[in-house]
């Protein structure tokens, strides 16, 4: 087994609310991500899994607290000195964000902004060799006349082309890990497809390791290795795509699977009731048990950990067993 | 038959910002004519010392004489002629006014700049100083600086700067509060950017708009305040012909309005075209706020 590249351990997250309390919004997980691999978080908004990634770069607002441990290639980063942590930004770890429309300075090209980036971890290239760059970048993206793109604003481009463009710069300095936040969520279905290709693609090519966050189990069931489920500021299943699709444990997971919609499905679809709970009111024990089928009296007291249940790891106090059909 | 026109219009490609030209064509009339008042400003700041004007300092005629075709504006308690006296009165006022709104910005945008983007102790003692500044009426303030430094236009503009500097930085704090959290001022972050380079390069170049728009329609206002300190004799002194301390000349001889008229329509022309002017800037840039 090779060492991670990131690997998070019990990373906590707190906001201070208005009435000065602490509210923990990230209950302390456990991630890790080999070199190469895709690992996918998938969970509902609030769930706490953007913010968990934005903790470790520090992108987080000041005075949020986290605790915890985030190592990336055996380095520490929660805590690491901004100067340092600075070069690791852009330079050993990509972001891709949601929209990539905002996500760009709108009165710069889109070379001039890839150039920034390529010249702010390398004091040594010229202008003229990074715009160079930018356009093998835009190549590699398969966005189509490169040399005329290099030179365009982003309102120039459509949805799909900024979001490769947003790629490119994510690429531009060769990085190990890649964190790709909702890329496909502002994009049209076909769009989307092709994003996801090209990540995989690049993936391929490159040997990148990639966090993929999304909401959407189907965006990640295709590319990513590695699944991590979360609610409520914890991870509640975590294990390989396959079995996390094929012999579900957790009732959370079961039911996101089955609010999917299939070509071949009938009637109406599942819905998980109610909405996910604000980080200031977490119910006691079990986070989901207000909305689980399966709640039971432990539910409401105890909090369930992670423990290994088949070939995925889950928390839950009554998990889905293997033999039972997922419904 | 009749015969029908072809529908196959021509649609015109949508051209780019191609810079000065086309923020020309976007301009609406009256701010042309702005444009074109404050541009006759600045070719007289320019070259009124070439024109076969009287001197503005001697004089030239009898005392007190109504327009005539020799003196235009007529002349004043000196014989001194007012036409001359306006046309290079625009030689203090125009730069002056240039002076003031550039340091204006520059200090109050700075700092306001400075006081949005890092936010706690930097924001709360810049802001409260611009609190105490504007507190004050803006003429009761300059009157008091000016009093305090003397007389003489130097002191009078560095008495304006002190008024004007808190409403750019307010202007400025504002913008930058509403860029910084743009989502590619998180992205550049995630980019590996500095702080500083974060505010340069991806906040400051979306925020100078409404500044823009302001420092044009100062730019009179200015022009006015400079007037209004000349008039109580705080900036200008006497033998210079600048536009308040001539109209100040000409408010004791109600009689003689000659005297008056010409500085006041200069006033009232830069007035005018900068309040324009900066209405049409603010329709091209800035439309949320027209």
């Amino acid at each position: 087994m090779t060492a991670p590249l990131l690997d998070i351990r019990d990373l906590r997250i707190s906001f201070r609310g208005r009435d000065g309390t602490w509210a923990e919004a990230l209950c302390g997980i456990d991630l890790s991500l080999e070199p190469g691999k895709v690992l996918g978080i998938v969970g509902e908004s609030g769930s706490g899994k953007s913010i968990a990634m934005m903790a470790f770069l520090q992108l987080l607002p000041r005075g949020t607290r986290v605790e915890g441990s985030a190592r990336f290639r055996g380095e520490e980063l929660i805590g690491m000195a901004p100067a340092r942590i600075r070069r690791i930004r852009g330079k050993a770890i990509g972001c891709i964000f949601q929209d990539p429309l905002s996500a760009f300075n709108p009165v710069k090209t889109l070379g001039a902004q890839i150039v920034e980036a390529i010249t702010l971890h390398d004091r040594a290239i010229s202008n003229r060799a990074a715009l160079k760059e930018a356009e093998r970048l835009f190549e590699l993206v398969a966005i189509p006349q490169p040399a005329r793109r290099v030179r365009q604003y982003p309102h120039e481009f459509s949805g799909g082309m900024r979001q490769r463009a947003m790629i490119a710069m994510a690429l531009a300095n060769r990085p190990d890990l890649l964190i790709a936040d909702e890329p496909t969520t502002a994009l049209d279905v076909t769009v989307q497809a092709q994003i996801l290709e090209l990540l995989a693609d690049l993936r391929r090519e490159l040997g990148i390791g990639m966090v993929l966050i999304t909401h959407d189990l189907g965006v990640v069931a295709g590319i990513a290795d590695e699944i991590a489920v979360m609610y409520g500021g914890s991870v509640v299943e975590r294990g390989a795509t396959d079995p996390i699709f094929y012999q579900t444990s957790h009732p959370y997971t079961a039911g996101l699977i089955g609010a999917v919609p299939t070509l071949d499905s009938r009637g109406t679809l599942q819905q998980i009731e109610g909405t996910p709970p604000s980080i200031f009111s977490r119910p006691p024990g079990c986070s989901f048990h207000p909305r689980c089928p399966r709640a039971g009296a432990p539910c409401r007291i105890e909090t369930p950990r992670l423990l290994p249940q088949g070939d995925t790891a889950c928390a839950c106090h009554f998990p889905l067993s293997r033999l039972e059909p997922v419904t | 038959m009749a015969m029908t026109t072809p529908t196959t219009a021509e649609v015109a490609p949508r051209r780019r910002f191609d810079g000065s030209r086309d923020l020309w064509r976007r301009l609406p009339v009256t701010a042309k004519i702005g444009a074109a008042m404050l541009l006759f400003w600045i070719v007289t700041v320019l070259t009124v010392s070439l024109w076969p004007l009287d001197d503005p300092l001697a004089m030239v005629g009898r005392r007190l004489q109504p327009p005539s075709p020799e003196h235009w504006l007529g002349t004043d308690a000196l014989g001194r002629d007012v036409f001359s006296r306006t046309m290079h009165g625009a030689i203090w006022s125009i730069p002056i006014a240039v002076v003031v709104v550039a340091c204006a910005v520059i200090i109050g945008s700075t700092l306001g700049a400075l006081a949005g983007f890092f936010g706690g102790w930097s924001d709360s003692i810049i802001m409260r100083l611009v609190d105490v500044t504007v507190s004050f009426p803006p003429i009761l303030l300059a009157m008091a600086v000016a009093a305090v430094l003397g007389p003489g236009l130097g002191n009078a503009s560095i008495a304006m700067v002190i008024v004007w500097w808190p409403i750019y930085a307010r202007l400025m704090r504002a913008q930058v509060l509403e860029k910084r959290e743009n989502e590619h001022v998180e992205a550049a972050v995630a980019g590996g950017a500095g702080r500083l380079r974060v505010l340069g390069v991806h906040i400051l170049p979306l925020c100078w708009a409404p500044t823009l728009v302001n420092a044009t329609m100062d730019f009179g206002q200015v022009v006015l305040l400079a007037a209004s300190l000349s008039f109580i004799g705080l900036g200008a002194t006497p033998p210079s012909p600048e536009w308040g301390s001539m109209i100040s000349e000409g408010a004791t001889r109600f009689y003689s309005w000659w005297i008056a008229f010409g500085p006041g329509m200069a006033i009232l022309s830069v007035v005018l075209a900068t309040s324009f002017l900066g209405d049409g800037l603010r329709d091209v840039f800035d439309r949320r706020s027209a």
